[in-house]
Parts: C-alpha cells; sequence; structure tokens
C-alpha cells in the first residue's frame, strides 16, 4: 500500500516535471520562431543565429510535433514559418493521418498569409531538398489555384512560378502562359496584356511602364533610362509598400510623384510605419510631426479594432522603451528593435487610458528617438514602478548593463517585497532572438518575457505571456495552443466564403503531440482538409 | 637621451571623472569613465596616416621606428573659450556637412613624435610618446666605463633597441567588444580590461572627441601579455547588481537607495581595486610641451617586477587634473627589462654593487642580464667568466 502510493507520487511528479519542460521547450520555441529572422543581430552573427534556429526547429521537430505544427497558428515571422512548413514536408512520414490532416490544413492557411516571394522560395527549397511526396505536391497546387492572376505571377516571379511548375507536374493555367515560360519565343504575341508587355519592353521603352515595378526596373537599366525619369512614370504601377521605401530617395532625385501621402501612410502597418518614421532625418521628422504623429496614431487605433481590443481599457499603463545603442539592430535589420518599441508606444497609448512613456536614454520625444547611449534598465523601471501603473511593459533587448542585472533586482524586490500581491502586471516584450540562449534574453524569473515581432500583437502576446511566468501549466498551454489554431483555421472558412467554419467541433486540434491523447479533429468539409485527407490516402 | 633628467614623482589621479558600470563581452571588460563637466578649451582629433613604418628623428642620430596608424592632434584656446576640434570643421557649415569624416591626411615622414604645428596645435603620435620614453631609457649605455663592459657597448650604448606590440584589432574579441559597447552619455574615458587584466586606460577632455576617437583603441598598442590573456581568456563574469545585501526594503524610496548605493559600491570597488594597480603607484613624469594652461607628460613607473606596471603619456591642466591619458601595460619581460637597467643606472652601472643591491652574485646578475636581452652589453669573455662561475 505504502509502496504503491510511493510509486504513483513518484509517477506524478515525473510526468509533472515532463509536462513543465514540454510547456518550457514550446514557450521557448514560440519566442524563437517570433523573433528569429537568421539575419545579423546586433549582439551576434547571422550564422551564428541560423545555426541556433537550426538547432530548435530540428529540436521541436523530433520532439513535439504537434506544437510545432500549431505554431503555424500563432503569429511568428514568415521566415519562422517557412522553415516549419518545409521540415513538416520534408517528414511527411513520420506524421500520423491526423497529424497530416492538421498540418494539412495549418499549412495550406499559413502559405496563403506568406508574401508570394517566400512562398516562391520555400517550393525552391523543396526542390533541393528532393521533397516531392503526394502531399507537397498537393498543397503547393492548391496554393497554386488560389494565386489570384498566374500571367502577373509568371512575369513578376518567372523563375519561381516556373520552378514551381516543374516540381509539381503541373499544367499552367493558360496554355501561353506554359509557353511564356519555358518556350517565349515560340510565340509572336500573347494575348495576357502583361504578358505581351514583357515582350515588348525587350525592344520598346514605352512597354516596360505596363509591368510591375521590379520587373520594370530591371529592364529601365538595360534601356539605360535615367532613374528619376523611370521613377516618374512607373508611378501608377508602384505598391504601396514600394512607395513608401522608395519615396526618399526618389525625392532626391527629383521624382516628387512618388510619395505617400497622409492618408495612405495611416493605412500602412504600425511597425513598418514606425520603421520608416525611424528611417526619416531628425530634421524632416520635426518638420513633418503632425502629419507623421497622426499616421501612427490612426495605425496604432486600427491595431487595436483589429485585435479585437478596446481602445483606453487597459487602465494606467507605463511603458519603458529602450533606445539605446543596441536597439539599432543590425546592416540589415536597421533601427528594427527600436522600430519595435515606437510602435509599441502608439499601440500602448491607445490601448491604455492614462498614459506615460519612459525611454531608457531619458528623451521624451518618442518621434525623434534615435539609437544611442547605455541601457539603465533598472533605473528606469524603478522610475515606472513610481508612476503606480495598473500595467508596465518593458520593450527591450533585455541587454541590461547600467548596471547588469538591476532590473532583475528590482523586479524581484518589487514582487517579493513590495508587491507580492500582484497589482501591477508586468511583462517584458523582447524583440531580439539571442542566439546563445535559443531564446529571447529574460529580465528576470518573476516576469515573463515574450517575444515580439510587430507591435500590433502586443494583446495576443500579453496574453500569451501569462504562460512564461512561474509554472507553467502544459493543460492550459495545450488548450490555449488548440483555441488559437481553431480560431486560424475558422478565419480561413471565412476567407474561402460559403463553406462552414469549425462550428460544433469537438475535443481539441492539432496538439495531440504534447499529452500523447488522441485529440479529435473536428472540422470536416473545408477544402483544405478536403486536401489533407486527399494526400493521406 | 643619455641620462634621464631627474623626473619629479606623479600620481594618476581621476578627479572629475565619475566611473560607470561596466560591460563585458567575452573576456573583455570594458569601463567607462564619464565626465560631469567638459573641458571645452582643449580638444583632440584624429589623424590616419598610411599604413607603413614611421622614422621619427628623436635626437641627434637616434631614430625612432615604429608601425604609426594614426596620430592625434590637440588644440587648444588661450582664453579658456571652446575649442573646435580640427576635423568638425565648424567653418564651412555649407560647403561640408557634418557626417562628412575629416579627409585622410597624407604626413610625411614626422618631424618630431610632438611636434608644434602652429601656436595653438599640437601634433602627437598616441602611445609612442610613452613607449619612446620606455625605449630610450637608459638608452646611451653606462655612464662608466667600467671594464666588464664590450666597446660596443660604451660607444653605442643600448643602440639598436626594440621592443614589440600589438595592434588593438589583433587583441582577440577587443574590435567586437568596442563594437557592442554602448558609449555613456558624457562619457570622456574608458579603461579597458582584458581577462580582468588592466589593459589600457584612455581620457579625452571633450565627448565628441570620444565618440570619434572611440574606435581609435582598435589602432592602439597591447602588449604581449595582454594579447595572449585575450587569446587564452574565458569570458569574465558580470559583476551583476545585487540588493540583497541591502537588508530589508520597505518602500520604493528604499529601493532607490538601494539601487545608488549598488552603483557608488561598484565606482568605488572598481577605483580602488581594479584599477588600484595604475592609481596608487608614483610615477615618474617628464614634460614633453606645454600647451596653454595644459602640459604634456609622458610617465613611466618604478619597474616593480611582478607587478603592474604601466607607462603612459597625459596632458593635465594647471591643477592635475587630467584632460588626456593613455597608457600601455608593460610585459613581464619588459618590466624585467626596465627594473634591471634602472637599478644598474641606480649604481652608476657598476655591476658588483648593482647585484649585491638586488642580492645576487655578480655572475648571476650577468647572465640575468643576458637573459634579458642586453648580452650585448657585456664583453665576451666576462660573460664567459659568469656562465663558468655560474656552472661551478
Amino acid at each position: 500500500m505504502l509502496l504503491s502510493s510511493v510509486t504513483d507520487a513518484g509517477a506524478v511528479l515525473v510526468e509533472t516535471y515532463g509536462d513543465l519542460v514540454a510547456a518550457e521547450d514550446v514557450l521557448l520555441f514560440v519566442n524563437a520562431a517570433i523573433t528569429g529572422t537568421g539575419q545579423r543581430e546586433f549582439h551576434g552573427g547571422a550564422a551564428e543565429q541560423q545555426l541556433s534556429l537550426d538547432f530548435l526547429h530540428e529540436y521541436m521537430l523530433v520532439n513535439y510535433r504537434g506544437p510545432y505544427a500549431a505554431a503555424l497558428a500563432l503569429d511568428i515571422n514568415d521566415h519562422n514559418s517557412a522553415l516549419i512548413v518545409r521540415r513538416l514536408l520534408e517528414t511527411s512520414r513520420d506524421a500520423t493521418d491526423e497529424q497530416r490532416r492538421t498540418e494539412g490544413r495549418l499549412i495550406a492557411r499559413r502559405l496563403r498569409l506568406l508574401p508570394p516571394q517566400r512562398v516562391y522560395r520555400l517550393i525552391g527549397e523543396l526542390r533541393r531538398a528532393k521533397v516531392n511526396n503526394r502531399r507537397t505536391r498537393a498543397i503547393l497546387r492548391d496554393w497554386l489555384a488560389t494565386r489570384p492572376d498566374q500571367a502577373l505571377d509568371a512575369v513578376k516571379y518567372r523563375a519561381g512560378l516556373k520552378l514551381a511548375l516543374r516540381h509539381t507536374h503541373l499544367r499552367p493555367v493558360a496554355e501561353e502562359t506554359g509557353d511564356f515560360l519555358y518556350a517565349p519565343r515560340r510565340r509572336p504575341k500573347y494575348t495576357a496584356p502583361l504578358l505581351d508587355a514583357w515582350r515588348r519592353a525587350h525592344y520598346e521603352q514605352g512597354a516596360l511602364y505596363e509591368l510591375p515595378y521590379t520587373v520594370a526596373e530591371g529592364f529601365a537599366n538595360r534601356h539605360g533610362i535615367p532613374r528619376a525619369a523611370f521613377l516618374k512614370k512607373i508611378e501608377p504601377r508602384l505598391t504601396a509598400l514600394e512607395r513608401l521605401r522608395l519615396q526618399e530617395s526618389a525625392r532626391a532625385l527629383g521624382a516628387t510623384a512618388v510619395t505617400s501621402d497622409a492618408a495612405a501612410l495611416a493605412r500602412m502597418p504600425l511597425t513598418r510605419l514606425a520603421s520608416y518614421v525611424l528611417g526619416l532625418p531628425p530634421a524632416d521628422r520635426t518638420a513633418r510631426r503632425a502629419e507623421l504623429t497622426d499616421a501612427l496614431r490612426g495605425a496604432a487605433r486600427r491595431a487595436v479594432r483589429a485585435a479585437g481590443a478596446e481602445e483606453g481599457s487597459w487602465g494606467r499603463v507605463t511603458a519603458v522603451l529602450d533606445d539605446s545603442w543596441s536597439a539599432y539592430g543590425s546592416g540589415v535589420k536597421r533601427r528594427r528593435p527600436l522600430a519595435a518599441a515606437l510602435a509599441c508606444h502608439f499601440l500602448l497609448a491607445a490601448l491604455a487610458g492614462e498614459y506615460t512613456a519612459l525611454w531608457t536614454s531619458g528623451h521624451g520625444d518618442a518621434l525623434l528617438a534615435r539609437p544611442a547611449g547605455p541601457t539603465p534598465l533598472g533605473r528606469r523601471i524603478l522610475d515606472a514602478l513610481d508612476t503606480a501603473p495598473e500595467r508596465l511593459v518593458i520593450v527591450s533587448d533585455g541587454w541590461d548593463n547600467a548596471p547588469p542585472g538591476l532590473a532583475a533586482e528590482v523586479l524581484r524586490v518589487w514582487r517579493t517585497r513590495l508587491d507580492p500581491e500582484h497589482r501591477t502586471s508586468i511583462v517584458h516584450l523582447n524583440p531580439v532572438y539571442d542566439a546563445e540562449g535559443f531564446d529571447v534574453r529574460r529580465l528576470a524569473p518573476t516576469v515573463p518575457t515574450a517575444g515580439l515581432r510587430d507591435a500590433e500583437d502586443v494583446p495576443a502576446l500579453v496574453e500569451f505571456a501569462r504562460f512564461a511566468e512561474g509554472r507553467t501549466d502544459l493543460s492550459e498551454l495545450t488548450a490555449h495552443l488548440a483555441a488559437r489554431t481553431e480560431r486560424f483555421l475558422a478565419a480561413e472558412g471565412a476567407v474561402r466564403g460559403p463553406v462552414a467554419p469549425a462550428a460544433g467541433s469537438t475535443g481539441t486540434t492539432g496538439t495531440a503531440g504534447i499529452t500523447g491523447t488522441a485529440g479529435t479533429t473536428g472540422t470536416t468539409g473545408t477544402a483544405a482538409t478536403e486536401t489533407a485527407e486527399e494526400t493521406v490516402r | 637621451m643619455t641620462t634621464t633628467p631627474a623626473a619629479p614623482a606623479f600620481r594618476l589621479d581621476l578627479t572629475g571623472l565619475d566611473t560607470r558600470p561596466a560591460q563585458v563581452w567575452g573576456g573583455v571588460r570594458l569601463v567607462p569613465l564619464v565626465r560631469a563637466e567638459p573641458i571645452e578649451d582643449l580638444r583632440l582629433h584624429q589623424e590616419l596616416y598610411e599604413p607603413e613604418y614611421t622614422a621619427v628623428p628623436v635626437g641627434p642620430r637616434t631614430d625612432y621606428l615604429a608601425f604609426v596608424p594614426h596620430g592625434f592632434v590637440a588644440d587648444w584656446t588661450r582664453d579658456g573659450t571652446p575649442a573646435a576640434a580640427y576635423g568638425t570643421r565648424l567653418d564651412t557649415p555649407s560647403a561640408i556637412t557634418a557626417s562628412t569624416p575629416p579627409e585622410r591626411v597624407r604626413v610625411r615622414v614626422p618631424r618630431r613624435i610632438a611636434k608644434r604645428e602652429n601656436r595653438t596645435r599640437l601634433r602627437f603620435l598616441p602611445l609612442h610618446l610613452a613607449l619612446e620614453g620606455y625605449l630610450s631609457l637608459h638608452f646611451g649605455g653606462p655612464s662608466i666605463a667600467w671594464e666588464e663592459y664590450s666597446e660596443r657597448a660604451l660607444r653605442n650604448g643600448l643602440s639598436p633597441r626594440a621592443e614589440e606590440a600589438y595592434a588593438g584589432d589583433r587583441v582577440r574579441g577587443l574590435a567586437d567588444a568596442l563594437r557592442v559597447f554602448e558609449i555613456h552619455p558624457g562619457q570622456c574615458g574608458l579603461v579597458v580590461y582584458v581577462a580582468d587584466a588592466l589593459a589600457a586606460a584612455f581620457v579625452v577632455p571633450h565627448p565628441d572627441d570620444y565618440r570619434a576617437l572611440h574606435r581609435t583603441l582598435l589602432l592602439d598598442l597591447f602588449g604581449e601579455l595582454i594579447h595572449h590573456y585575450a587569446l587564452l581568456s574565458a569570458p569574465v563574469p558580470d559583476f551583476r547588481a545585487d540588493l540583497r545585501t541591502a537588508g530589508p526594503i520597505n518602500s520604493t524610496a528604499e529601493l532607490r537607495a538601494a539601487v545608488d548605493g549598488q552603483e557608488r559600491a561598484w565606482a568605488a570597488f572598481h577605483d580602488d581595486t581594479m584599477a588600484g594597480g595604475l592609481l596608487d603607484p608614483d610615477y615618474r613624469s617628464r614634460t614633453v610641451r606645454r600647451l596653454g594652461r595644459f602640459r604634456l607628460d609622458r610617465f613611466r613607473p618604478e619597474f616593480r617586477p611582478k607587478q603592474e606596471n604601466h607607462i603612459g603619456e597625459a596632458i593635465t591642466d594647471e591643477h592635475g587634473r587630467l584632460a588626456y591619458l593613455k597608457t600601455f601595460r608593460l610585459s613581464e619581460a619588459q618590466v624585467r627589462r626596465g627594473h634591471l637597467l634602472d637599478r644598474l643606472a641606480a649604481h652608476d652601472w657598476h655591476l658588483p654593487t648593482t647585484a649585491t643591491a638586488l642580492g645576487l652574485t655578480e655572475p648571476q646578475l650577468g647572465l640575468r642580464l643576458e637573459g634579458a636581452g642586453f648580452g650585448s652589453l657585456l664583453r665576451q669573455d666576462v660573460l664567459d667568466h659568469y656562465r663558468r662561475a655560474a656552472r661551478q
């Protein structure tokens, strides 16, 4: 009797410990997948980052396949989405039928959210890795079918589409697209205007202005068209992001037609807009202060509505924002951590009823933020706690160095001695992946840390960050992942139109890998499930 | 340079420079020094030289030959009004934007290591001033022609005298540490530790000068000791703040007081303990130039074997406050050489009395001289005699 009770307790202990490790691993991976891009960061090189991310992906795939696939339903970045999709497709034979069905739907949904150039690159990687099973082909076929205009893809992503069609053994939608890709000189003329413009652009300068900007740029170079004249005439063909990216250099060349007006700026995603603002010289920022502030505020309000939160619903909020020199990021991610902090500043201002922002440098003007100086996080957190906030949000890369470890100590003393009953909820958002630690850098064990990609995700992240506080309950985390997967796939149903969404589903979806209990897939009847089932067969 | 003039004792004093928390990267610890009030009437800027050996005449028939990657130019005013650093070019704002870096100045063979370019401008080669001081130590050789010394020692002194050093970019991890270092507002100096050995101290008059010259630490010289430490060192740990020792904390005001205490404790620990080897000993200094109310000195230590020994150069104002400082940590062998020469010179180069003073026999001293690289000072037969005596 005694013996059995001891073994029971031991078994419970082991299981709990295993659960704890599993939950921590999943959280760690999600943080990495949100922030890591395999590019050079302020403190680490690109090779280190890639090595570190590759290891994490391999580890997750082997040990926790269910949550690994479920990460596709979270706000992870495009780089990691592509990596996950590739690894899932590479190892199809290791998955159970159940897992394949869920993975199929998650992959299909995620591919539709990825920018097309990313997907075409992913197809190239799959081809290099010689992954061409029926499941892969079916998923790619479905994705290619969702592309709105194959002629446009044929011109803009010529190499990518060519490779994709060759890899999946598919016929192009129109026969002339096939000729265009594989034997462009076979036809004297194309009926699709875009294809024909491409043909004519080889010898006729006027035709290249009918092409997308990225394609026309190459032709302009071949024809020796001056950059300013080219920009002036291609202006109507620019996408919103191209316009945003080009307008400063275009203005320097005198092509003033390329401008984003205030309305266009306000339609930009918040974090991207923040990056754009930080790229402007301080004199321009001062001169356009009203316009830029309005645009940022507008974008923040839109982000709040999109996240399903209410403006002013967060009560008294204080933010500690890192504008130390390390917020510069690196040459390839210029001012990215600072942009994330600036975007958070405006988002929190919209979310909070009463808002205080404290920059680590001590400067008060958010619009003129620039990365400089050390990171006295401890002192700033102390200043922030003095304002007696209901929520304290810290946006920093976690390199607390003036003095090191002070932030952790201040937070520890605050939690243990000054605020043991958790009146203030504190969360640390970190936009930088630390390759050495396989995670984002944490400030203190008592304060949850979450990876931050776009400020738009902050409400979801703050919800997610509670799992990182103290001992994580695996069942709760699993339920959360399941709910997110459900929501993610339901959104797909909405996009797809008159197909019944996942209402009335029973059981959990997709997280069977953690618990070992087989969940039942509730949703049937959506196109993606058909795809998955077809490939399973 | 045959005799070193009697040098006044001198002690480095960091008054006016506050120590801020160190930043660690691998085996390199960088401690920023911040000036509450920058010195406005003396400014430094950098000149880049072609990567070639440079020969500088330092005395009659004596040349100083070294790899000199850069030089500093000091500008000062006579009435205490702010001086503009040459590189900032405040005079032509329309022609050149502020972001244009100073052009590379092509310099002929420098005439002197410190040369007055006009009435309020001095060009000098950083660290080489100090190194040349070390190399020319008792350069003339024996002052009395004792019979043990060779013909060559009596005629040419220690010439040619050579020492080796490593450029900062050869010190492993230093380049990365300087790249990720976050410069404090008002920072005017930096103390570099490699494997927690004080490698160099660098102080400038003005924060703007510091920002411009931060990277020049890579062009500076570091001794063999520092190079080896950097190569072999494991990462050094951070000195993390710890409020557990502060006693019970019951309010944010107490928390703030504890935080202040931490910062003070670190500054005191650094200045007293970590930088003790640089700041505590007495130095012998020699004034090289006067620059208005400032003075450019070079200094050398008492050469205490098996201890930290730094040579360097400093600009101080009339109150002895540091405006500029650059130091070089001597390696063990270099300290031994300096020590031997110093002792010999103190006893008028008489071998038996020097040996007694050092607690050695005469043959032991002779062999030690040979081991330190000064074998050519002694006559060959004398040296052979010492070897035989040592074998028995």
